[in-house]
């Protein structure tokens, strides 16, 4: 299969690989995705007081387009709102990609994974109150 | 140390062909030539003749009678033969016929087609080594079943089935057994006066010859029949009709030659390395050998990478030729249907690795795969949640993932 | 020995030197399996599909419409019993002078409820648009007629049977292995669903053809498990007779015009001479591929001459060569209603690349010795 060189980017050097403390209530946790399927990601999100997401981590166990949205996906959401993360979609992340049919899968797991996260920190925040 | 990259370990997918191969087909390519169906002159005389020594030099491998050899277009066309052709001869008999789960899909495709011409068909499950349970396989036998299919060498996991045995219990049953040798020739002894074969299909580019050739054996005493599924100018005694294609029959002959000259020195040296490498590989934490390793051909090393996943890892290892899964089935998306056979769970299955070594593979090659291994591995199970869940000691089968 | 002259070229050619090249290089270097995702593999892969462009080329397809098989036999067993197999049963009409890669295959269909019915030819080797729609009134399903006859080197109307196959509702199928190369073809033209192509016949190597088709023809693969050819052909693609043929293909297109014009100048002047020496020339009155001579001496057995003039030096053929082994009178003149003396009596040049004008004198030389030689014979006989 060919990978596009953004893809191939993304793999050979993927950007904010690593982990959060998950038990923060700060960060978000988004795990999505089966080992059976062949996609597991596990994305993080910390968001500052000002409700900007201030660091996000990823790490990813799938094929090249997979590890390549998530390791996009990393790169757009710092910096953006909680409800602006939430508009990224897959085919933006498809498009940006270049992912062939047979691995558009991987950019809708990446949004999944955002959502995860973000449903994991409302989810928390929502304890706290 | 100097290696070329990439480095191929893809000998069972298909092997270059041997230069001393090559030497002999060419002559057949350029000076000579004549279709081998003319008898009417000396251009086709001079092409029968190569044929006819390409003919004894398969069968002299095998050990059987020239006579018993069928030129085809490759292993595929040779099991497509043997188990339409076969099937559909001996149905006033019976209308079962069993294999095995982890065969190729040349036989396990034209037995799906034999299930939608109204035959029942048996798929064995092997056990997890991968070898066929003899008490199972006989279970499995009944009185209507008229054609089993068991290959030798298994093309995926390498690993070397009873056919002795397996023949013998389909001999005593009157029901023709057929053998897919494709991944064993120069690597196993094949003795066809001895084995208790029916039918055989062998394949010239997975023996250092060239593609597009391949033969069935069919035997004379006690004889086997098939119909044949090619038809037209009667060629091949009927069994296959088509024009043969000079260079290539002679480029197997001289392939099958080589392999019975040197097969013993080459399958030692195959077998050291093959050692290195797994030594090398058993240094890295969770790898699990997929299939017997007593029971198996030194050539082919299958193994899977616990927390890393497939497709990612042959993208890290781009340097080093190999397959996850057999080459026929690896431009789908599923993971491998022989591990699943064996009971490996899908994760194991998608994170496996086939490597094969051959003729030209090097002690340099091996050692830098063994490193690179190390290293990409060492890389990929940094990225992997699943590496991280591991090592912190979470039982992954207690996780309960979102279905996707 | 070899004899010094080859004049069978319909039988099969010798791969022109630049196809050789071409080929070489995936018999002398390290190739991977074209299925496999390395770099060997795709490497692999990237020949066999700019093969595909040249074939597709050389007929006005698509490369998509091309599926390689093993050879012309293969083509034409795919095509009649993939096709028939994906059918109801009806009547399958194949031609009175098909080649045995295709009426044999129409017979065996016997087996699965399919009627065979012939389409006869003319006196000239044509068949008949009229006997066509005859048959059309049954209920046919597929219709095979050849472009171009092996024997006779006779062309057929291919278009307008394929029209007449078309109206009635019935898929045509042509078997164009000995007009690749030397006429011009069209698929879309043609309006066939199906045509079977060659490598060896043009100047590629043996152990390659492809099935051109139509993708909206339902199609069971005679060869299954591996997927390779969109699951149509299964199988480790021959990537270096591949890459021969696809080559083969280009240069044949586009040496066309060139190759139609020296064959017919040869052939008609072989053919002056061997009607100077009294011979019978089948078909010789209709549209004929350019290099193919097919003809016959009263009371002179076809195939001692052959023999004869394998002795002389001269490599020539008593009928097709997948049925030399026979002493059946040609069936395709049999079918063309000529009487089974006279058949017997066959023999066929078929020239091509490397054969020249000397080489044709020589030829007519040698003939007439042989036939004054047998003429003496049989006087002497009397």
């Amino acid at each position: 299969m060919a990978y596009s060189d953004k893809v191939l980017d993304h793999y050979e050097n993927p950007r904010n690989v690593g982990a959060l403390d998950k038990n923060d209530p700060h960060v978000g946790t988004g795990m999505v995705g089966a080992p059976a399927c062949g996609d597991v990601m596990k994305l993080q999100i910390r968001v500052g007081d000002d409700g900007v997401i201030a660091d996000a981590k990823f790490k990813t166990y799938g094929c090249g387009s997979a590890i390549a949205s998530s390791s996009l996906v990393t790169e757009w959401l710092k910096g953006k709102t909680l409800d602006q993360a939430l508009e990224i979609k897959n085919s933006d992340i498809a498009e940006e990609l270049a992912l062939p049919p047979v691995k558009i899968h991987c950019s809708v797991l990446a949004e999944d994974a955002i959502k995860a996260a973000i449903s994991d920190l409302k989810q928390k925040s929502g304890a706290e109150v | 140390m100097s290696v070329k990259l990439p480095i191929y370990l893809d000998y069972s997918a298909t092997t270059p062909v041997d230069p001393r191969v090559a030497a002999k087909m060419i002559p057949w390519l350029t000076e000579q030539f004549g279709n081998p169906a003319s008898r009417s002159h000396s251009f086709g005389w001079e092409a029968e003749q190569a044929v006819e020594e390409a003919r004894a030099e398969v069968a002299a491998l095998v050990n059987c009678d020239p006579r018993e050899i069928v030129w085809t277009s490759g292993a595929t066309e040779s099991d497509n033969l043997a188990i339409k052709g076969a099937a559909n001869f001996y149905s006033g008999k019976g209308k079962h016929i069993v294999t095995v789960q982890t065969e190729h899909k040349a036989v396990i495709d034209p037995f799906r087609e034999m299930e939608r011409q109204g035959f029942e068909a048996t798929y064995l499950q092997p056990e997890p080594s991968g070898l066929l349970d003899l008490e199972k396989f006989t279970a499995a036998l009944r009185p209507d079943t008229i054609f089993a299919s068991v290959m030798l060498v298994n093309n995926e996991i390498g690993v070397i089935q009873d056919i002795a045995a397996i023949g013998n219990l389909c001999r005593e049953r009157g029901i023709i057994f057929h053998v897919d040798a494709a991944q064993a020739t120069g690597k196993v002894e094949i003795d066809l006066e001895k084995l208790p074969v029916d039918l055989m299909s062998f394949s010239a580019h997975k023996t250092y010859g060239p593609k597009g050739v391949g033969a069935l054996y069919v035997r004379r005493k006690p004889r086997a029949r098939i119909e044949a599924q090619m038809h037209g100018g009667g060629h091949e005694r009927g069994m296959r009709s088509g024009t043969l294609a000079t260079h290539q029959i002679v480029g197997m002959g001289a392939a099958f030659r080589i392999a019975q000259e040197e097969m013993a020195l080459e399958n030692a040296r195959i077998r050291r390395l093959r050692d290195k490498l797994l030594s090398g590989l058993q240094e890295i934490e969770e790898v699990y050998v997929n299939g017997d390793l007593q029971q198996r051909v030194p050539h082919n090393l299958n193994v899977s990478f616990n927390y890393v996943e497939g497709e990612s890892l042959i993208m890290a290892v781009k340097d080093i030729a190999v397959s996850s899964g057999s080459a026929c089935t690896s431009a789908s998306l599923e993971p491998s249907y022989v591990l699943r056979a064996l009971g490996r769970s899908d994760e194991l299955a998608h994170s496996s690795i086939r490597f094969s070594i051959g003729r030209f593979t090097t002690e340099e090659e091996i050692a830098y795969t063994v490193e690179l291994m190390k290293s990409k591995i060492g890389k990929l199970r940094e990225l992997s949640p699943l590496w991280e869940m591991y090592q912190e000691g979470i039982d992954l089968n207690s996780v309960q993932w979102a279905a996707h | 020995m070899n004899a010094a002259v080859y004049f069978d070229h319909n039988a099969t050619t010798t791969p022109d030197a630049r196809v050789l090249d071409a080929m070489l290089p995936f018999l002398h270097q390290p190739q991977g399996n074209p299925t496999s995702r390395h770099s060997f593999g795709r490497q692999a892969r990237a020949a066999v599909e700019n093969a595909r462009e040249q074939v597709a080329a050389a007929v006005g397809a698509h490369p998509s419409q091309v599926v390689f098989t093993g050879g012309g036999t293969e083509a034409d067993n795919l095509a009649i019993c993939g096709i028939a197999n994906a059918m109801s049963p009806s009547i399958i009409a194949v031609s009175a002078i098909e080649h045995p890669a295709v009426f044999r295959p129409a017979q065996a269909l016997f087996g699965r409820g399919w009627q065979a019915a012939r389409i006869p030819v003319t006196g000239a080797g044509q068949v008949s648009a009229d006997a066509l729609c005859d048959l059309m009134r049954q209920k046919v399903g597929l219709v095979s007629v050849m472009a171009a006859n092996n024997e006779t080197g006779v062309l057929q109307d291919i278009a307008a049977l394929a029209e007449i196959a078309r109206d009635h509702g019935a898929l045509m199928h042509t078997d164009a292995v000995q007009a690749l190369g030397k006429i011009p073809l069209d698929f879309d033209a043609l309006g066939v669903n199906a045509m079977s192509l060659s490598s060896h016949k043009i100047c590629g190597p043996q152990g390659a053809g492809a099935l051109i088709l139509d993708k909206r023809v339902d199609i069971q693969p005679l060869l299954r498990g591996g997927g390779q050819e969109k699951g149509l052909r299964s199988g480790t693609e021959n990537v270096a007779a591949i890459v021969g043929f696809g080559l083969a293909c280009e240069y044949a297109t586009r040496e066309l015009t060139e190759h139609t014009r020296r064959m017919t100048q040869l052939r008609d002047r072989l053919e002056a001479g061997l009607q100077r020496l009294g011979a019978t020339i089948f078909g010789g009155e209709v549209a004929r591929l350019p290099n193919t001579s097919f003809f016959a001496f009263p009371n002179l057995e076809g195939e001692t001459l052959v023999m004869a003039m394998d002795k002389q030096g001269y490599a020539i053929a008593s009928g097709s060569a997948c049925s030399s082994d026979s002493t059946e009178p040609s069936h395709v003149l049999l079918a063309m209603g000529v009487a089974p003396e006279l058949a017997r009596g066959a023999a066929r040049v078929s020239l091509g690349a490397g054969n020249d004008e000397a080489q044709v004198a020589g030829f007519l030389r040698a003939l007439e010795n042989e036939r004054n030689r047998w003429q003496q014979l049989t006087a002497m006989a009397v």
